[in-house]
């Protein structure tokens, strides 16, 4: 095994986050991705046809799609090197006593089963590519609500599933969504019925935790007519040498004046390519709101994005980018109105470190026939050393007269000034620059839950450690 | 027998890249317990003092020592100097916007006593003083200065003098832009903390502020240093002839 990286987080991230367990998967697909790698994984997991088939057209069109040509250099991304599939263990635990042992030491180190007892109704917790923990309490399955992983979904909603299923983001969305469709293993399914109200955050932790896996769960939330639920994925991983990939696809349809709102704080190390696609469409007076916080990762591509179908529906998109040394954060949001009297706020922070850089990429999209449509952008990027780099993609597309469109972007670095006022109270170098920076993402951290909020705190406090003389 | 608290000597200061220093020879020494008044016209050099005492990086001092309580703080950051006891109320307080006045003191006043307190009771600690100073309980969770008037941030500042209890404080224009009524109450602040162990430096243009918060010394700063001493009536004394006539003095001589 490879020595762990020594990295520019301190000690202290290392001994939480930075560790991996000697867990052996039962099963593993050889490294790199063919048509045969994308047929045991369908074989592995029993799956019906319509699934295997559906893997295997997506393989067909990964193939023939190029990388992107645009954003982040993905260069020394090799998709011979990652291992595509991993299962861990046989079957899933469905209490916490059927965990092994060396599992629940990793979700220990987390924290996982004291938030659980705290603050958590239902946890899917995805360890490698398999959900090995899975509760949901049973006021919910009393009200319909279903919140299983999404291998699960596929034997047991088969008919749910395949109504919805890679319909918001389509195999031949991007190449990453058509590799993410070929070989994608766990993530969550949510069916949330009419009417229900679900007011405890569902939540869900990931982790790579084999050198070289990749992560490619998968994620469909439906949340019916009037119907309200807010999931919360948070992600660490542990530090390797090699590059890994993350790619998840995540799928939401909030339907008539329904409500979603999806929060991720994610922490990948440093060497992972974090490229993510997220979309959700909204219906008549529906509500969709994305909280986005990404901190960890080599280059992050994730723009999650809403479509606001039919009249009166709403979405937000709250997104914190920290790029430190060495990495890129490529983040944003898209909005398209297709509908009249559609409304819409991105929200942007950004922070760079060290030769980290930060790029803001964004669209706004009104249709015409959208009328009375209004949208707001605002980026606002923090740069805390001269070599640091933010830059900014606005994209804005309108076809339609009658619309309000509000943007407004900042760069503005830690004035010297505000530093000695701090520190003129007494506050140390790093602990002045740590409350300034917390100052500035506050308006993400106003809408985590609290331990999250708490989390991202430290996190940022971590990567903070030793930055300043 | 007095015990001197803040020495200041022969202080030479200026901008890294220029030619003329800000501070010319500047000494002061200033007691425990005493009450300093310190006044100038424009460009005199005392808010520089002010920055210099308090550690800004952005100058370079030439020559000269700063002993408070006996040690040299010259060579020591911001942050210890405040540990120490030291405080400035800005001239111009930052603004820091999404950090809360109650998360910020909070840490600062760890900091200064070096000990922990539960949030709770220091939101009591809070409450209090904002009230002496007549400032709304709602102002603990608002932004540090952000979107404040000149006048709040002003008595701001005194609230936090008032938690970290520093051993000396510099009021640099705290007088300046308040209204009467403002200045009454800061004032108030301000006498409320004199002690035989506590000493001020209160820098003004006017001595308005110093009808209320009486100083023991008054002195006159011009062109980097100190020209002229005197008591209370001193500053009456400027009020009537202006700066001009401390100049013609100084060139009589």
């Amino acid at each position: 095994m490879a020595q762990p990286q020594t990295l520019d987080f301190g000690q202290d991230y290392q001994a939480k986050y930075g560790f991996y367990d000697t867990i052996e998967p039962v099963f593993q697909t050889e490294k790199g991705l063919t048509r045969r790698v994308v047929e045991e994984i369908s074989y592995q997991k029993d799956e019906p046809k319509w699934m295997r088939d559906f893997r295997l057209q997506a393989y067909e069109i990964f193939l023939s799609k190029p990388m992107p040509s645009w954003g982040p250099d993905l260069s020394t991304l090799s998709f011979e090197d990652i291992i595509y599939y991993l299962k861990p263990m046989d079957k899933q635990g469905r209490s916490w006593d059927e965990v092994p042992d060396e599992i629940k030491n990793t979700f220990d180190r987390l924290g996982i089963p004291e938030w659980e007892r705290k603050f958590l109704a239902g946890v899917g917790a995805q360890y490698d590519s398999e959900v090995v923990y899975h509760n949901l309490q049973e006021q919910w399955s009393s009200q319909g609500v279903i919140f299983v992983d999404t291998d699960t979904a596929v034997r047991e909603y088969p008919e749910l599933v395949q109504e919805y299923f890679g319909t918001i983001i389509p195999p031949d969305d991007n190449k990453f969504a058509a590799l993410n469709s070929a070989v994608w293993s766990g993530g969550s399914f949510v069916y949330v019925p009419a009417g229900v109200n679900v007011d405890i955050p569902l939540q869900a932790y990931f982790r790579i935790n084999a050198k070289n896996a990749g992560q490619f769960e998968r994620t469909l939330i439906i949340v019916e007519e009037g119907a309200f639920m807010h999931y919360v994925e948070g992600c660490t991983a542990p530090i390797y040498t090699t590059d890994a990939l993350h790619s998840a696809v995540v799928e939401i349809i909030v339907k008539k004046g329904g409500r979603a709102r999806y929060t991720t704080i994610q922490n990948w190390s440093h060497d992972v390519y974090n490229l993510v696609t997220k979309r959700a469409v909204a219906y008549q007076d529906a509500v969709m709101e994305w909280i986005d916080g990404n901190i960890g990762s080599k280059v992050t591509m994730k723009y999650p994005s809403i479509y606001l179908m039919e009249p009166g529906a709403r979405g937000e998109v709250v997104s914190v980018a920290f790029a430190s040394d060495g990495q890129h954060q490529d983040t944003g949001g898209k909005v398209v109105h297709v509908a009249p009297n559609t409304s819409s706020r991105i929200t942007s922070k950004s922070i760079s470190k060290g030769t980290g850089r930060a790029t803001y990429r964004g669209l706004v999209k009104v249709y015409e026939g959208a009328e009375n449509s209004r949208c707001n952008v605002e980026c606002d990027a923090l740069l805390l050393d001269e070599n640091a780099k933010t830059d900014t993609y606005p994209y804005i597309e309108i076809e339609e007269k009658d619309v309000t469109i509000g943007h407004e972007a900042r760069v503005s670095k830690v004035s010297d000034e505000q530093m000695f006022y701090l520190q003129s109270r007494g506050l140390k170098k790093d602990e002045a620059l740590t409350l300034i920076i917390s100052g500035f993402i506050e308006p993400l951290a106003k809408e985590l839950p609290m331990e999250y909020a708490v989390e991202l705190n430290r996190l940022i406090e971590l990567e903070m450690e030793g930055s300043v003389g | 027998m007095k015990t001197p608290l803040l020495e200041i000597k022969d202080l030479w200061v200026k901008l890294p890249d220029e030619e003329t220093s800000i501070l010319q020879g500047f000494n002061l020494t200033i007691n425990e317990g005493e009450t300093h008044a310190l006044m100038g016209p424009n460009g005199s050099g005392k808010s520089t003092l002010a920055k210099i005492l308090a550690g800004h990086p952005g100058y370079e001092v030439t020559s000269g020592e700063i002993l408070f309580k006996g040690e040299e703080i010259l060579e020591m950051e911001p942050d210890e100097r405040a540990r120490m006891g030291f405080f400035l109320a800005f001239q111009y307080p930052m603004e820091v916007p999404g950090v809360t006045i109650a998360n910020f003191l909070r840490l600062a006043y760890q900091r200064r006593f070096n000990t922990e307190v539960k949030f709770l009771q220091f939101h009591g600690i809070l409450m209090k003083h904002l009230k002496a100073l007549e400032m709304e309980p709602t102002f603990a969770n608002r932004s540090l200065n952000e979107g404040f008037s000149g006048g709040e941030k002003k008595r701001l500042e005194i609230v936090q003098m008032s938690v970290l209890q520093p051993q000396m404080a510099v009021l640099d224009e705290t007088d300046s832009g308040l209204d009467i009524d403002a200045l009454k109450i800061v004032s108030k602040g301000v006498n409320a903390m004199r002690s035989p162990e506590r000493s001020f430096l209160v820098i003004t243009h006017y001595q308005r502020i110093l009808n209320y918060v009486e100083p023991d010394v008054v002195h006159v700063m011009m062109d980097g240093r100190i020209v002229k001493t005197g008591d209370r009536s001193l500053s009456v004394e400027l009020e009537q002839k202006g700066y001009e006539w401390v100049r013609g003095e100084l060139v009589g001589v």
